[in-house]
């Protein structure tokens, strides 16, 4: 056991090292022009600029705006793609039907049919960022609420029939908890993908949001506020992944399944 | 049993057609065209010479890309699979890579690559090589020791055993990663073309967007999804004749 802490914390250390030498070497190369001003920042600059951008909150609307949309469509994704996912693995004969549809959903840009379309029905505003978002995240959240129920224990099922539960209680109940490291492994999938619909519609479609300000920035060759922003989108998507990430790892130690 | 399969096929090919024809009485040719017009317009589109041109620029791309995402994801994956300490130090840090929405990255791409084939190519790199070597990494972790016990027995050199014994042992996983990776690849180099480029499919697409070409948009993005259907197919029949084979 102390053997096996001390390899975790080399490993962290030697992690924290891997990381801090990757920023000293950006910086470095930045400061001695090898990398231009033009192409990109200073690291230490791309955090000052992103403390100038929270401390005058000049962009403040935008990132609600974006987070806003964010949460909408994850929200959708999830109660929509259980729903569906539930129903789907209720009806075995269509789900084989639907399953090479499914899997092939994210081999395929599906992108190029949802921004022309949606646009064209929502019009370029927030209801048509938001249901691309959705669209986007909702499949993963199908595949995975329909594995997580297929790795419910059969024992645990029977369980709910001999405390004769009804159809929705067992759901809720049973097999929700028992599919859970699925599905927060679908939920984590969820939110990536709905972020990546989202960021790329403001690019391309939007008035407002972060995307926007973003590729106005680019347009402008404003580069300090460029990389302040893509770096607080980074770390937001960074945070959300690992906080979902660490629940993930607990939920598979805990119901001991893989 | 084969016949039934074939027949869920075709049930799900008439449910899209069906789908696909309501929404166009629905929403209007304005929206959405109709499955027999848009396939009229992909048949001609593929006839057309102006198509081809701007094909084969997306295939060189998306070729180029493909071979260096795919070099690379396996090189390191490797590397990062053999020596545990390697994998236990990046395994977060790929994590993140792979996850964050490379979308963001578009500017500073175009600032590195300029527009053009470099951008392009550099955009489904940045999409195919993390899952990749993550799928590597994963594949060559989970060989049985046993494998790598009788490989040091029989004395062989580490590239060797990596080679011989390692690579033959893990094929199954890594060829799921590299139709995980080429997906995603297809999937950064048309995103490329959308934003950076003045050729290619990506770049018809965008011009038949901002001309609101509605039957274009469609016809197009059918010979796309047709394209990416049949090598995520072809990729998961190798997966599994591999699967079965070793």
């Amino acid at each position: 056991m102390p053997a096996q802490r001390h390899w975790i914390s080399k490993v962290a250390i030697a992690r924290a090292l891997v990381v801090a030498l990757a920023f000293v070497l950006l910086e470095l190369l930045c400061r001695t022009g090898v990398i231009g001003r033009v192409t990109m920042i200073p690291p230490s600059e791309m955090v000052a600029a992103l403390f100038d951008i929270l401390r005058t909150g000049q962009f403040n609307s935008d990132i609600a705006f974006t987070c806003v949309n964010t949460i909408s469509a994850t929200a959708l994704a999830i109660a929509a793609g259980f729903a569906l996912g539930a129903g789907l693995h209720a009806l075995p004969r269509l789900r084989r039907v639907i399953d090479p549809l499914l899997s092939a959903y994210y081999a395929v840009p599906t992108f190029v049919l949802f921004y022309p379309l949606l646009i064209v029905v929502f019009g370029a505003g927030r209801t048509a960022l938001v249901v691309i978002g959705a669209m986007f995240g909702i499949v993963a959240m199908i595949i995975n609420t329909v594995l997580g129920l297929d790795h419910v224990p059969p024992a645990v099922g029977r369980t709910g029939h001999v405390l004769k539960l009804d159809g929705l209680r067992q759901l809720v109940l049973i097999r929700l908890p028992a599919a859970a490291p699925h599905l927060v492994s679908g939920i984590k999938l969820a939110v990536a993908y709905s972020v990546i619909g989202i960021v790329a519609g403001e690019f391309i479609l939007a008035t407002r949001g972060i995307g926007k300000r973003v590729a106005f920035a680019y347009d402008n060759f404003d580069n300090k506020t460029m990389y302040g922003l893509l770096l607080l989108l980074l770390i937001a998507v960074a945070l959300v992944n690992g906080c979902l990430s660490a629940w993930e790892k607990q939920l598979h130690r805990r119901f001991g399944q893989r | 049993m084969k016949s039934s399969a074939r027949f869920d096929y075709l049930f799900l090919a008439a449910g899209i057609v069906a789908l696909w024809q309501l929404g166009h009485w629905a929403f209007g040719p304005d929206v959405l065209s109709s499955p027999a017009a848009t396939i009229a317009r992909a048949a001609e589109m593929v006839m057309s010479h102006g198509f081809w041109l701007h094909a084969r620029a997306t295939a060189a791309a998306f070729a180029l890309a493909v071979v260096i995402a795919v070099g690379l994801g396996i090189t390191l994956g490797l590397w990062l699979g053999l020596v545990r300490f390697a994998g236990d130090v990046a395994d977060p840090i790929l994590g993140s890579l792979y996850s964050i929405p490379k979308i963001t990255l578009y500017p500073l791409i175009l600032l590195m690559f300029g527009l053009g084939m470099a951008a392009k190519v550099a955009f489904g790199v940045i999409h195919g090589v993390f899952p990749i070597a993550i799928f590597t990494m994963n594949a060559v972790r989970n060989v049985p020791p046993i494998y790598q016990r009788t490989a040091r027995i029989l004395g062989l050199a580490p590239a060797r055993t990596a080679l011989t014994v390692m690579a033959p042992a893990a094929l199954p996983e890594i060829v799921a990663g590299i139709r995980v990776g080429a997906a995603l690849t297809l999937l950064g180099t048309l995103i490329g073309e959308l934003f950076a480029s003045t050729s290619g499919l990506g770049f018809a697409l965008m011009r038949a967007m901002d001309v609101h070409a509605v039957t274009d948009i469609l016809a197009l993005a059918f010979i796309l999804f047709a394209f990416a259907a049949c090598l995520n197919g072809a990729l998961r029949f190798l997966e599994r004749r591999m699967r079965h084979g070793g």
